[in-house]
């Protein structure tokens, strides 16, 4: 199942809408590291609120979307990962180290509004 | 009455089946949503073991009723190349597989029980429970 990329001002905004496999989680790391390039994006937002498992290749593969996205010059933060889902990935070891986290999608809007700032 | 789910792991669509199925069990069961979710997360690494190593395997969750307690176990079986290992692949931070080596030791903070049975040539067996409180 594809995740929609909303591009909003200078932002993409990744909403994921179900469980997804390991081939639709590597298709949104390519369509994001695409698309931040085609639109000259300066941030990223991965709403992972859906989720109900982040295990580890799915935590694995944000990382890695959060640092191509930081090699292209843009920030990414990911939103809404669930408190069980929280709960989870710290027993399992998974802790998205180096990777920006917020709320909700306000939180994750407004975490990249104050990072452009600060940087323009 | 015990219910039980069995479902064959071939590619990563059948990840995401089996710990549906299995977070579905767990919570008829009477496990909280968040410890459901922790039984599906450990359905998830067990599966992608299978997927990643053997190719091909199977996920059997079922309820456990005892007289005392109740719970649900995890059976993870393939006929994949087996552990040459065994004590090293249950350590933290170990992997061959270039991943974040969190696989089982992962799966073993997750449950309550975990057993593992594997040798070079015949397969893995891993049995993890997890008991209501």
């Amino acid at each position: 199942m594809e995740v929609p990329i909303l591009k909003q001002g200078q932002f993409l905004i990744a909403t994921i809408q179900a469980a997804l496999s390991d081939a639709d989680l590597l298709q949104l790391r390519s369509a994001l590291a695409q698309q931040v390039v085609r639109f000259r994006s300066r941030g990223v937002i991965v709403d992972v609120t859906p989720l109900d498992v982040m295990d580890s290749f799915a935590s694995r593969t944000l990382r890695e979307i959060a640092h191509i996205i930081r090699l292209r010059g843009a920030e990414t933060v990911i939103v809404g990962i669930q408190p069980e889902v929280a709960f989870a990935m710290v027993q399992l070891g998974l802790t998205l180290e180096g990777v920006a986290t917020a709320l909700d999608l306000d939180e994750g809007l407004a975490y990249l509004n104050e990072k452009l700032k600060s940087t323009s | 009455m015990s219910e039980e789910i069995q479902v064959p792991i071939r590619s990563d669509q059948d990840i995401v089946a089996a710990r549906k199925k299995g977070r579905e069990l767990a919570l008829s069961v009477g496990f909280s949503a968040s410890a459901a979710t922790l039984v599906a997360t450990a359905i998830s690494e067990l599966a992608r073991n299978i997927v990643l190593y053997a190719r091909s395997g199977e996920i059997q969750v079922r309820s456990i009723e005892l007289p005392q307690r109740k719970g649900i176990v995890v059976v993870a079986r393939d006929d994949g190349p087996g552990i040459a290992n065994v004590r090293q692949a249950i350590q933290d931070g170990f992997s061959t597989s270039g991943g974040l080596g969190l696989g089982l030791p992962g799966v073993r903070r997750l449950m309550d029980d975990f057993e593992i049975v594997s040798s070079p040539g015949y397969g893995t067996k891993v049995t993890a429970r997890k008991w209501l409180l």
